[in-house]
Parts: structure tokens; C-alpha cells; sequence
């Protein structure tokens, strides 16, 4: 059974993206990346003085998957657009994960410098993949810019509160007419299967992940979530009813 | 020259983005490197011959872990 997933016309093997921040080392990172089997991996650009760990890291990543690099931080569409650009120029990519926050304590995104940012970066010649709202308007208004895809949120990065309105997420996805890729809030498996039964295309992940107990086995329980969600959604679920049907037949029964 | 470096102001005397990387103890020949002057990217293949002047602010920048 075949399930191409493309985005801007690039086949994506994997439906789970995983972020790099926050694992307890190198090693545990590694070994999440290969159980997860994800293709997509974020990275942030970053001033040269944090040396040490990231020195390698590239190096270290760059064979297995393919980067995506985000704009995480950045408040202003002048920093977003210089960020992805720089991330162009070390990295050799025009993809760039845009994200553009308008508030430091939520980390929401400023939605209206978010689409002036994607503007600009898709004149540019960019493949852009903004993190957003869940709100459907703000994700037509980033398709009819030009996006590649939408990330909305499930809930508050970090937060691992899962998929805070289920029903906005359904209807973007029932409504976007580029793919929708699952971005923060994801807290473990379960989310990650409830968005791709919402309908989404992809799931980001990566405190859920990094900050497990067990990361490597976490990373291994989201992507069996991811595919399990996205087969249940490729299969239809059945419709929700209020009272029992029975499931063994009504006909035969003893002392009838 | 006065430069500002990652936000932060320094006196050094160099010409060039490659001559500022070296003198930084940065090699600019490493791969997934980038650098931006007042604002706008200069590709690595001009790091040789880009002139810095007084006052400039200068970017460089690497991939790091992010989400």
C-alpha cells in the first residue's frame, strides 16, 4: 500500500519530523533520530559563541536526515527573513520552518508579520513552512501567499497539553489546500495519533520526545503513532453512536 | 576598525569577513557556516574579497539543536 506524501511537489518518507533540542546528550539524540525514522529534522541558527555541542552537530545529522531550519526566536519579519536566509547560506537549503513570535511568555505567533515574513521569503525563491495558529483563516491566508505547508499548533510549545481544539485542527485540514504538519504541544503517543486522525498530513515532535523518560522508546512509540493515526485515517472511522449495537449476531441464541 | 561582532562592539583590525573569521579563531573554510553584514548575507564565495568598514554589524552563524 502505497501513501506518497509530498510537500512542494518533495516526496517526505517519513510523516514524523522530530526537533534536536533538549535530549540529555548527543548519543540519545542520535538513537532517537533512527527510531524515529524520521526524514525531516529541525535545527535553529544560532550566533557562533554556543560552541561544543552544536560544533558537530550538523556533521553529525547531516547524512542521515535532511534539516530544517526554523526561525525559532525571532519577532520581527526583518530577523525572520535575515534568519532563513543565513540558514540558506550554512545549510544549502531554501526549506526554512518560519516561525515568527509575538509573544515570549506563550510563544504565539505575531500572525500578521508571520504572512508579511512568508510573503517575502516565497518571493525569495523559499519553501516555507510556518508555524501558526490554529485558526483556518491564518492558514489560507499562508496558502494563498504561497506556502509549501501549514504548522499549526496542537497547544503551547512545550506545554505537551496535546491537541487543545481538536475541531479547529479538523476543519483546517478538511479546508487547506497545501499540507498540514502538526507543530507543538504534542505531550506523547496518543496526540500524535489524534492529529493524524484529524486529518493532518504530518506531526512535529520534540520535547515529547527529548524530555521522555525513556526518549529512545518514546521515539519509537511516535512514530508507530504516527502511522497507526494515519492508517486509521486512510481506513475511516466509524461514526460515533449512543447506545450499543451488538457485534455478535442477535439469531441463535441459547434459550431463545 | 571598529566592528560590531554578534552584538557585541570590538576594536580589531582586519579587512576582510575571511580575515575576521580567522582572527576569531573561527576556520572559514568549515562547512555550515554563514555570515551577514548590516543585514543582508554575504556568501562565502565573496568572504575573501567583502571589505568591512567602520561601524558594521557583523552576524556569524551556525546550525544549532532546535524544534
Amino acid at each position: 500500500m502505497t501513501d506518497p506524501f509530498l510537500i512542494a511537489g518533495t516526496p517526505v518518507s517519513s510523516r514524523l519530523f522530530v526537533g534536536t533540542a533538549g535530549y540529555p546528550n548527543q548519543q540519545v539524540l542520535l538513537d532517537c533520530l533512527e527510531a524515529s525514522g524520521a526524514e525531516l529534522v529541525t535545527v535553529s541558527i544560532r550566533r557562533i559563541s554556543l560552541e561544543g555541542y552544536a560544533e558537530s552537530l550538523v556533521d553529525l545529522l547531516g547524512g542521515r536526515c535532511r534539516l530544517l531550519p526554523n526561525t525559532a526566536g525571532c519577532a520581527t519579519v526583518r530577523d525572520a527573513v535575515l534568519t532563513a536566509e543565513l540558514a540558506r547560506e550554512a545549510l544549502d537549503t531554501s526549506w526554512v520552518k518560519l516561525e515568527l513570535i509575538g509573544d515570549r511568555e506563550t510563544l504565539y505567533p505575531d500572525v500578521e508579520q508571520l504572512v508579511r515574513a512568508a510573503e517575502e521569503l516565497v518571493r525569495s525563491g523559499f519553501t516555507v513552512l510556518p508555524y501558526c495558529n490554529e485558526d483556518p483563516v491564518t492558514c489560507q491566508k499562508l496558502a494563498d501567499v504561497g506556502c509549501a505547508a501549514v504548522m499549526p499548533l496542537g497547544s503551547l510549545i512545550g506545554s505537551g497539553m496535546g491537541i487543545a481544539n481538536p475541531a479547529a485542527i479538523e476543519l483546517i485540514c478538511s479546508r487547506s489546500p497545501i499540507p498540514v504538519v502538526l507543530d507543538a504541544g504534542i505531550g506523547t503517543a496518543s496526540d500524535a495519533t489524534l492529529a493524524m486522525e484529524l486529518g493532518c498530513d504530518a506531526v512535529l515532535v520534540n520535547t515529547a520526545i527529548a524530555r521522555s523518560h525513556d526518549p529512545r522508546r518514546m521515539a519509537a512509540a511516535m512514530r508507530a503513532a504516527v502511522e497507526g493515526g494515519r492508517l486509521a485515517r486512510l481506513a475511516g472511522r466509524i461514526p460515533k453512536r449512543l447506545f450499543a449495537e451488538p457485534s455478535s449476531p442477535q439469531l441463535g441464541l441459547i434459550g431463545s | 576598525m571598529r566592528l560590531k561582532i554578534n552584538g557585541v562592539e570590538e576594536e580589531i583590525p582586519v579587512m576582510t569577513v575571511s580575515e575576521l573569521l580567522t582572527a576569531r579563531g573561527i576556520d572559514p573554510t568549515a562547512r555550515f557556516l554563514a555570515v551577514a553584514v548590516n543585514g543582508a548575507v554575504v556568501r562565502r564565495s565573496e568572504w575573501c574579497s567583502k571589505c568591512l568598514g567602520p561601524g558594521d554589524d557583523v552576524e556569524i552563524v551556525r546550525p544549532f539543536s532546535g524544534g
